[in-house]
């Protein structure tokens, strides 16, 4: 059971690999931006299925993480700046709800 | 020049933000899943900036990169901390094949001289 869920994995990884890097016609840009995509899919499975609530909190706060760089991509392309505001908006939202959640977690209150 | 520089940190960022992110879906446990996606701030989206650095300069742009770059190094390890510290005192369990834990010997330490002082 474990190696067919691991051969149908290797099996997705290898296609989404293959679709986007030779079959797909387009800049390279959007094939980075395709790969940052792909892998934010793989956290939001991970926040769904994650056994426990601290996996999810890793995989939100890797999230903000990843828009960040996804933002800065398209800044990139559209070569305008305001993307990156957006980004740094994110990040510090991300940051705050981490914090507060792993205190509301270890058993404290917000104003402790 | 700059560009060609630039690119290529952007590929080798993005590189680590898919392995980091691998990390987080493939391993087998709370801590170890922080330990890899935490590689993926430093290396990844870290990465990108840089490269965005290298390719603009000081421009705004350039500018606002740099901030995000300061901003991520300051706050991701704090976040890491804080939650690997509430996931052990929240008692989530290590995973089985896991050898050692210092951290719960240092507290079951800490928690009889605690007992002991109030002996005294």
């Amino acid at each position: 059971m474990r190696v067919l869920r691991w051969i149908i994995g290797l099996i997705i990884f290898a296609a989404f690999f293959y679709f986007n890097f030779f079959i797909y016609d387009g800049e390279l840009l959007f094939k980075l931006i395709n790969v940052i995509l792909f892998s934010s899919l793989l956290i939001l499975l991970r926040v769904m299925f994650g056994p426990t609530a601290v996996d999810r909190i890793v995989a939100v706060d890797i999230l903000g993480v990843l828009a960040i760089g996804l933002l800065a991509l398209l800044g990139l392309h559209y070569k305008e700046s305001f993307f990156m505001d957006i980004g740094l908006i994110w990040a510090l939202l991300s940051f705050i709800a981490t914090i507060a959640f792993s205190k509301i977690l270890e058993g404290r209150q917000l104003d402790d | 020049m700059t560009e060609v520089i630039g690119i290529i940190l952007i590929c080798m960022g993005v590189a680590f933000d898919f392995l980091g992110v691998l990390g987080l879906v493939r391993l087998p446990d709370v801590y170890n899943r922080l330990q890899a996606a935490t590689k993926c701030v430093t290396f990844g989206s870290a990465g990108i900036l840089l490269g965005i650095i290298v390719m603009y300069g000081f421009t705004n742009f350039g500018f606002k990169a740099l901030l995000g770059i300061i901003f991520i190094f300051l706050t991701s390890p704090t976040a890491a901390h804080a939650i690997s510290r509430a996931a052990h005192r929240s008692r989530i369990p290590l995973a089985k094949i896991s050898v050692v834990d210092k951290y719960e010997e240092d507290k079951e330490l800490k928690d009889e001289t605690l007992k002991e002082e109030v002996k005294v």
